[in-house]
């Protein structure tokens, strides 16, 4: 009984050592295919579209949304302190450092890394990839690395829009619905927001989600069992493993940028 | 969809994703305010410069005209060496400002405040070390008026400058303990009666 319980944790640990040796090699040779997206550009925009663009709506509206509740409730806060001028930097701080990089990651995950999980896996389901294979076309640099350079690509860009978004919304709810000064707003903002130490953090932060939800993602298409219930348990593991990953990832890098 | 109409949206993915990274850089950072290299860098030692932290404003009149850009040690005279940069435009501050370090608000960050002095231009610093020569000062004042003429040439803080005259930062911990024994020894002086009494009891 209690043989068979080690056996079964054995088992399952050599599992994730498998499969995370098996993620490597992937990410490995989808770099080494970088070259092989010239060629392609087309393939790669098409990428961009459905990874980035249809992703944009999402993106925006909540980052709205975002913004405006971030204003909301700085206000009601600082108002006590008499220091309600201090909205812009609060809002812009919070977004630009952490809620934009991440909720933005977040919601990627959930809309194009399940998406292109689901798109790889079922690929692999109906054996097109098998058979780009024996027209002697890499699978990996025809499908994986557009999609994955792809979504490198635009998480940036969209964490961009959300921050910037998320600041217009809460100046409307600050400056617009609770009378905070316009000027006071927008000045404390750039008296305290740093250019590199904020804004270009949050991008490297954003680059680095990008990364770490797409390789998650094409990688569980990859790996996944070819059948429908495996492209479905698959398509979980997307979300869940890299809503995990941003999160924890997240918090090693606010420890070394912001850390010290 | 046509391969056109993907590339026009992807084309304006991109434009908006830059329009944001650049009205972050512009509207929300400092970068449009204060921009790296250019200005002059000049130094004034304080004897407590706690509170004052890297990046914070260095004003005059209340505008902000540059920033710390360092704070440290100074093992010789065993004082905070803090380092100012000094935006381009502003090179017109007198060579006698002083620096103080204040806070803004009560509970506020500190920043550093300078004040033009007296003089400061060159008609004066002449007139000065004439009056220094009337006067007939000692051998060491005469070599500062000579150095202080020499300075003149501008009298105007420039690159590796130091500001002479400092005041430290006010801090709360101190000023309360002074007060508490200037609070401690008065009593002491005024109550010599009610002293004895209080012991008594």
């Amino acid at each position: 009984m209690i043989l068979a319980t080690l056996q079964h944790l054995g088992q399952r640990g050599m599992q994730v050592f498998e499969r995370l040796g098996r993620a490597s090699i992937l990410l490995s040779r989808i770099l080494g295919g970088i070259h092989t997206l010239v060629p392609r550009f087309s393939l790669f925009i098409h990428q961009i579209h459905s990874v980035g663009v249809l992703s944009l709506v999402i993106i925006v509206v909540s980052g709205v949304f975002v913004g405006m509740v971030l204003g909301l409730q700085g206000y009601n806060t600082l108002v006590d302190f008499g220091a309600e001028e201090s909205l812009g930097v609060v809002v812009s701080l919070s977004l630009v450092r952490e809620l934009g990089p991440v909720v933005s990651a977040l919601l990627f995950a959930g809309r194009a890394g399940s998406a292109l999980t689901a798109e790889i896996g079922l690929m692999k389901a109906t054996e097109q990839l098998s058979a780009m294979e024996m027209m002697a076309v890499d699978p990996v640099h025809r499908v994986l690395a557009p999609r994955f350079f792809a979504g490198l690509f635009s998480m940036p860009l969209l964490a961009a829009i959300f921050s910037a978004v998320g600041v217009l919304g809460g100046f409307f709810v600050g400056v617009g619905l609770l009378g905070v000064d316009d000027g006071a707003y927008w000045s404390q903002m750039q008296a305290k927001v740093d250019f590199y130490d904020d804004i270009m953090n949050g991008v490297i932060k954003s680059i680095a989600f990008g990364w770490v939800v797409t390789w998650i993602a094409v990688f569980e298409g990859y790996d996944a069992v070819p059948t429908s219930e495996g492209v479905s348990r698959a398509t979980t593991r997307t979300v869940v493993y890299s809503s995990l990953a941003v999160l924890g990832l997240d918090f090693i890098l606010t420890a070394l940028m912001f850390g010290d | 969809m046509t391969t056109r109409t993907t590339e026009i949206w992807v084309g304006i993915f991109v434009a908006a994703g830059l329009a944001s990274l650049f009205m972050l850089a512009m509207k929300v950072s400092n970068l449009s305010a204060f921009s790296g290299d250019e200005g002059y860098t000049i130094y004034a030692r304080f004897e407590d410069a706690s509170g004052l932290k890297v990046r914070s404003p260095v004003t005059m009149g209340g505008v902000r005209i540059g920033r710390v850009t360092d704070i440290r040690f100074d093992p010789q005279q065993l004082v905070a060496m803090v380092t100012m940069r000094i935006e381009k435009q502003y090179d017109t501050l007198p060579v006698d400002s002083s620096a103080s370090i204040y806070t803004a608000g009560l509970l506020g960050e500190k920043y550093i405040g300078l004040e033009p002095g007296a003089g400061g231009g060159c008609e004066d610093a002449d007139l000065e070390a004439e009056l220094e020569a009337e006067l007939g000062g000692g051998g060491p004042a005469d070599a500062g008026a000579g150095e202080d003429a020499g300075d003149c040439q501008s009298g105007y803080l420039k690159e590796g400058s130091v500001i002479k005259l400092t005041q430290d930062s006010l801090v709360l911990e101190k000023l309360i303990g002074q007060f508490v024994s200037q609070f401690l020894t008065s009593k002491e002086e005024g109550g010599g009666d009610a002293a004895p009494q209080g012991g008594a009891q």
